[in-house]
């Protein structure tokens, strides 16, 4: 390179010339290429939003919906109680024999002989089992029923209820299917007969778990959720704000403080499942706090929430001028007040836009939860946050872990109402930092 | 009388306190505000906090030291013949005791006395109350959880005693000390400023909590299986059965790290390409436009629960993989069987990636958004086409800032739980077709403790030497991206 | 000459100047910036080999006009330009010329040097090199060493030229970025402002070198320092509030300008 040293005005510089080739076209094709990877790699992410948005929808829409089956029925003394011992033994009334009533009344209404004992099962099987609990809890309570013919409203069986979704693929052989050529042609003949309907599914938002698809509701996961929520809300807002308006406000620069703002960054990255061990090892194995209990996945929750809660809310506060710290300093106002007073109300709707988006996060987290024990089969809905319970998330995943089909359904209709809740929140957090943006 | 009533009569001291105060503040100003250090409210808070705080902290160190006292002495009165025991016996005995102890009041005269007579029937008569009594229960026992009772009762009656005596000691000396020098004010907002302190300190303690609950549990565990066998062992076959110390499986960590880096490898081959193209196209091409619509929705993937996507895993991508792999195999060979399983390194992977393409493109974004206008000026105006300027000088140039963004991205593939467990299979196992279902870390913390747990067991106790593991690597991982993203910062700033 | 009269010897100047061939041509420049006008109907001629100089109060749209002249006010979203610019004669804003290709032959020098973040050698060499300008690495050298030397400052840095370019001062990361616009061989280069992050050591040879790249490029200088527009170039257009108040002969303007606005300006009334 040495061995060109001239003057810089000598002739060795090049002139320019008046048109030089600096391949264009193949430079622009380039530029074609990369333009276009990047739109396919936007296509690819959305292309895969839609199609799981797709699945979750198309497979659970029907959820919402549940085929029951409403026909008077004799509640036979003969069969609910032959020996007329109720008035000394409680206990027949809870044992009695209710699906026969049921069976009874449909085989009727189906011209089926009584004696006819394959076609009384395949009858029997179009019930779901929940319908003994209906009967009994009506004769629970009313007694004076026994004797009369009233019309009632059960759920039919999964596999009825698959069927006259359409679900089920009849060119399948029927030896293959879950549902018989039978009970589909009974089924059809119920519907027009108006005995058999489909309607909203309101089981789905009342009731407790149940190893019977058509039985099982989210009851207890929303109720479970509901308490969580509350929870991480109660604790993790003031606790978030008061850490951050400390690191933010009054703590001194120092390696202290630098340690705090290193950690809660990382904090806010560790593995969710470690806090399900945390919560695990401290509050259930160290403080003894109740397994499965709502409260323990609360502060679970609570302690993974925290650090999102803070980088929000700090970042709101950095937001606010210092002008407006200056004026109120100005007038006498000591360090706290004007926090409180001036800067804390400015920086609230950026406070809770973080909260709404952190709890939305904390909403559909599972992992820790199945460490603490969340994941039991509960039927009840819990009364206090120290009954065991589950929530959303943990429900979706017990429901995906079963192999039947109509649970499947089940599970998307449950993702369909966590994603509407995350919706909701996340819409509430735009619309809150659009109502109140203030540009400084 | 219970905790909770305390509390309730604590508080309604300190609310008369604060009362009291500001109206003493009042009287002393004589009207005049302006002779008065602070506003009255200040005073009424610094009477409140005066007499409330002092029994706050009584009870709080009361309620964490007095059970440890009152099982000791209940533990010295067992009979030698207990005591002789080995400790775990003894905690066995202690917790039938509390048991016990908690169904005595619920007893009538009747039942306590037929029990005393006949210790066999205090298993049914308990069943009676819904508590269930595990083993044969001593006659010792009884006497000692009416001890228990008993202790308890006479310690929370001294509680109750000192809180309130407390109480009112603080409030009186707190109105004694108001007047009209009194810094109010100031005092107050000192307590506030502490508790600020101990709230930011939570963070702190979190991960202290942290450190100390899997390490002490993993030590446990280390001392039953040695450290180097879980480390370097490659062999994953804990036994649930049985689960003595005898029978003690091999705890290899090996396959699992193998299995959690291999899918978490795939799942960033999906998610850097895309989720950095779309970046760049994010921010250096497309119109405001497109950018305000594209950006939100692919935002919304890093919304949506993990669980929805193990369940979209599970049930759309598994079995497509697989239908799809059993026709090429078709077309190709003639024979139907599908060499892609439903749960396998290939399912997770892609779902997984799918999952991080928004956190590698929206951290991407704000790095190359951060690269210097002049830069891209600079470049352009030497006759650059845009493409020529963000391969050449805008990705060299952010380069520092994208690599931590996309360790900060691995850091969170290594702890993605839920996608796994649903998708990735659950056997342990080392090899290296992406077809084939491996297991992660995650999914046999997961694994190991749902259902029974037994804080002694190994198979118990190994979830939380792997759930260390992975807080080391997230950890590592998570400082060093931070710390290149922040000197990255600082170079442009 | 020293028979001459003054008048004389301004016509034979003018004359002299006259003959110099029209690089650049600007008629009837407007732009707007959204609903804003910056710059209203501009007239303004680029002379071949000469060094123009661009003069005004800050926000008069100086710097505006010099970047339609390379097309940089692309990069602006919502910028719009009417009125013609040629350059050879051939209208920029031509759908059929390329903006690459044109930014090739005007290359741009900014306020505030902008070295790339790597070394000096692979500064120099990003034009030549995108541009296909080097057949092999040895061009590639050779073009790296002269550029660097009509830059002023292959002294300076020959013996690290693999260091990173933004560890220089700031006047030898201005130099770099000419070096780095002077590698691509360009006929005209535009400088916004190129001295105002410096101090007045490292001015004076930016100064310096401006004026003895003048012999080989064409160059259109914007400076809010009518002192250096004094020093460094032959022509020099006033601008105010996006109008064109004067363009005339550097001399004259400092000397006997034709506009009130110009002489208030070179008074320092207003600024």
């Amino acid at each position: 390179m040495n061995e060109m040293i001239k003057p810089a005005s000598g002739g060795l510089v090049p002139t320019a010339p008046t048109r030089r080739d600096i391949g264009i076209r193949r430079r622009y094709a380039a530029e074609r290429r990369f333009r276009f990877y990047g739109l396919a790699a936007i296509a690819f992410g959305l292309a895969f939003l839609f199609i799981l948005l797709w699945s979750v929808v198309s497979k659970g829409y029907t959820a919402f919906q549940q085929t029951e089956i409403t026909l008077p029925i004799e509640f036979s003394e003969k069969v609910i109680d032959p020996g007329n011992k109720r008035a000394t033994d409680p206990n027949v009334l809870v044992t009695a024999n209710y699906p026969l009533l049921m069976r009874n009344a449909l085989a009727e209404k189906l011209g089926v002989s009584a004696t006819d004992r394959p076609a009384l099962k395949q009858i029997s099987a179009m019930v779901s089992d929940s319908a003994r609990v209906t009967l009994r809890d009506m004769v629970a309570a009313d007694p004076s029923i026994i004797g009369k013919t009233v019309p009632v409203t059960v759920l039919a069986s999964a596999n009825v209820d698959s069927a006259f979704k359409g679900q089920i693929d009849l060119s399948v052989a029927e030896t293959n299917r879950k549902v018989s050529d039978q009970q589909i042609g009974w089924m059809n003949q119920l519907a027009e007969q108006g005995v058999l309907a489909k309607g909203f599914n309101t089981g789905l938002f009342v009731n407790g778990n149940s190893s019977r698809p058509e039985a099982a509701g989210l009851g207890v996961a929303l109720v479970g959720s509901l308490y969580l929520m509350g929870i991480v809300l109660v604790l993790s807002l003031p606790i978030g704000v008061a850490a951050s308006i400390y690191l933010e406000e009054f703590a001194p620069k120092n390696r202290l403080t630098d340690l705090i703002e290193v950690n809660i960054n990382n904090l806010a990255a560790v593995p969710s499942i470690v806090y399900g061990l945390l919560g695990l090892a401290v509050f259930i194995n160290f403080a003894a706090l109740p397994r499965s209990a709502p409260l323990v996945g609360g502060l679970v929750l609570t302690l993974m929430t925290l650090p999102t809660i803070i980088i929000a809310t700090r970042a709101a506060l950095r937001a606010v001028p210092p002008s407006i710290r200056a004026a109120a300093l100005g007038l006498g106002a000591s360090q706290m007040q004007t926090i409180f007073h001036h800067v804390l109300p400015l920086a609230m709707p950026g406070i809770l836009t973080g909260t709404i988006i952190g709890l939305a996060h904390a909403l559909g987290e599972t992992a820790p939860l199945l460490l603490i024990g969340m994941v039991a089969f509960v039927a009840n809905v819990p009364a206090t946050p120290l009954e065991p319970s589950t929530a959303l998330p943990v429900q979706i995943y017990m429901w995906a872990n079963e192999a039947e089909r109509a649970f499947s359904e089940r599970t998307s209709g449950a993702i369909m109402v966590l994603l509407a809740f995350l919706i909701i929140m996340n819409l509430g957090a735009i619309m809150l930092r659009r109502r109140f943006e203030r540009r400084w | 009388m219970s905790t909770k009533l305390l509390l309730a009569i604590l508080l309604a001291i300190t609310a008369v306190a604060f009362a009291l105060g500001r109206m003493r503040a009042l009287s002393l100003s004589g009207g005049k505000l302006s002779t008065l250090h602070s506003r009255p409210n200040y005073y009424g808070a610094y009477v409140a906090l005066v007499s409330f705080l002092p029994p706050l902290l009584l009870v709080a160190v009361w309620l964490t030291v007095s059970p440890f006292n009152v099982n000791s002495a209940v533990r010295d009165s067992f009979p030698d013949s207990v005591k002789a025991q080995s400790s775990a016996q003894q905690s066995l005995a202690f917790g039938m005791v509390s048991t016990l102890a908690q169904g005595l009041p619920m007893l009538s005269e009747d039942e306590l006395a037929s029990i005393k007579q006949d210790p066999a029937r205090l298993q049914p008569v308990f069943a009676g109350k819904g508590l269930a009594i595990a083993a044969e229960a001593q006659p010792y026992m009884l006497d000692s959880a009416a001890t228990l009772n008993a202790m308890r009762q006479r310690s929370q009656l001294a509680l109750v005693t000192v809180a309130i005596a407390l109480a009112i000691a603080g409030a009186f000396v707190g109105l004694r000390t108001v007047a009209p020098q009194l810094r109010a004010r100031n005092k107050v907002e000192r307590v506030i400023l502490g508790s600020l302190v101990v709230a930011s300190s939570i963070a702190i303690l979190t991960t202290v909590g942290i450190v100390a609950s899997m390490l002490s549990e993993s030590l446990r565990f280390f001392s039953v299986v040695p450290a180097s066998e879980f480390f370097f062992g490659t062999v994953w076959d804990p036994r649930f059965a049985g689960a003595g110390a005898s029978s003690a499986g091999q705890f290899g960590l090996i396959p699992l790290l193998a299995g959690t880096l291999y899918i978490g490898l795939v799942a960033m081959l999906v998610a850097v390409p895309v989720g950095l193209f779309a970046a760049i196209h994010m921010a250096e091409y497309a119109t405001p436009r497109m950018r305000a619509i594209a950006k939100p929705l692919l935002e919304v993937l890093a919304g949506i629960p993990t669980i929805v996507y193990g369940f979209f895993a599970l049930v759309t991508v598994g079995p497509f993989l697989r239908d799809i792999s059993a026709s090429l195999n078709g077309l190709a060979t003639g024979n139907y069987t599908s060499f892609i399983q439903a749960q396998s390194v290939l399912t997770a992977g892609i779902v997984m990636g799918i999952m991080l393409i928004p956190y590698v493109s929206s951290l991407s974004d704000d790095i190359i958004t951060a690269v210097p206008r002049a830069l891209r000026d600079g470049s352009l105006g030497l006759g650059a086409t845009r493409s020529e300027t963000i391969k050449r000088v805008i990705l060299p140039a952010a380069l520092p800032g994208i690599v931590g963004a996309l360790l900060m991205t691995a850091s969170r593939a290594i702890g993605e739980t839920m996608i796994v467990v649903l998708a990735a299979g659950v056997a342990a196992r080392m090899q290296l077709n992406p077809f084939e279902p491996m297991t992660t870390v995650t999914v046999k913390i997961v694994n190991q403790l749902t259902g029974d747990l037994e804080f002694t067991s190994p198979q118990t106790l190994v979830a939380f030497a792997l759930g260390i593991t992975l807080f080391c690597i997230t950890l590592a991982l998570n400082i060093y991206a931070l710390y290149i993203v922040r000197k990255y910062r600082e170079q442009y700033e | 000459m020293n028979i001459m009269t003054e008048a004389a010897a301004e016509a034979a100047l003018e004359k002299k100047m006259n003959t110099v061939p029209l690089k650049m041509v600007g008629k009837d420049v407007s732009v707007y910036y959204g609903e804003k006008r910056a710059l209203f109907d501009v007239n303004l001629d680029v002379r071949e080999n000469t060094v123009t100089a661009l003069i005004g109060p800050s926000g008069c749209g100086k710097s505006t006009f010099l970047r339609t002249l390379n097309r940089m006010n692309d990069t602006i979203g919502g910028c719009r330009i009417t009125g013609t610019i040629t350059l050879d004669g051939e209208d920029i804003y031509d759908p059929s010329i390329d903006v690459v290709e044109l930014r090739a032959r005007v290359g741009m020098v900014f306020q505030k040097p902008n070295p790339f973040p790597k070394s000096i050698y692979e500064n120099v060499a990003y034009g030549p090199r995108i541009h296909g300008l080097a057949r092999n690495k040895a061009d590639l050298d050779v073009l790296v060493e002269q550029s660097l030397q009509r830059a002023g400052l292959w002294n300076e840095v020959k013996d690290r030229l693999h260091e990173s370019g933004t560890g220089l001062s700031g006047g030898q990361q201005q130099r770099l970025c000419i070096a780095r616009a002077v590698a691509v061989s360009p006929e005209v280069i535009l400088m916004d402002e190129p001295c105002s992050a410096l101090d007045p050591i490292a001015t004076a040879k930016v100064e310096e070198l401006i004026y003895e790249l003048r012999s080989n490029f064409t160059i259109v200088i914007v400076t809010h320092s009518m002192q250096q527009a004094a020093r460094v170039s032959q022509r020099t257009a006033m601008f105010h509030l996006g109008n064109l108040v004067e363009e005339n002969d550097t001399d004259k303007m400092f000397t006997n300008p034709d506009d009130q606005r110009t002489q208030d300006y070179i008074m320092g009334r207003f600024g």
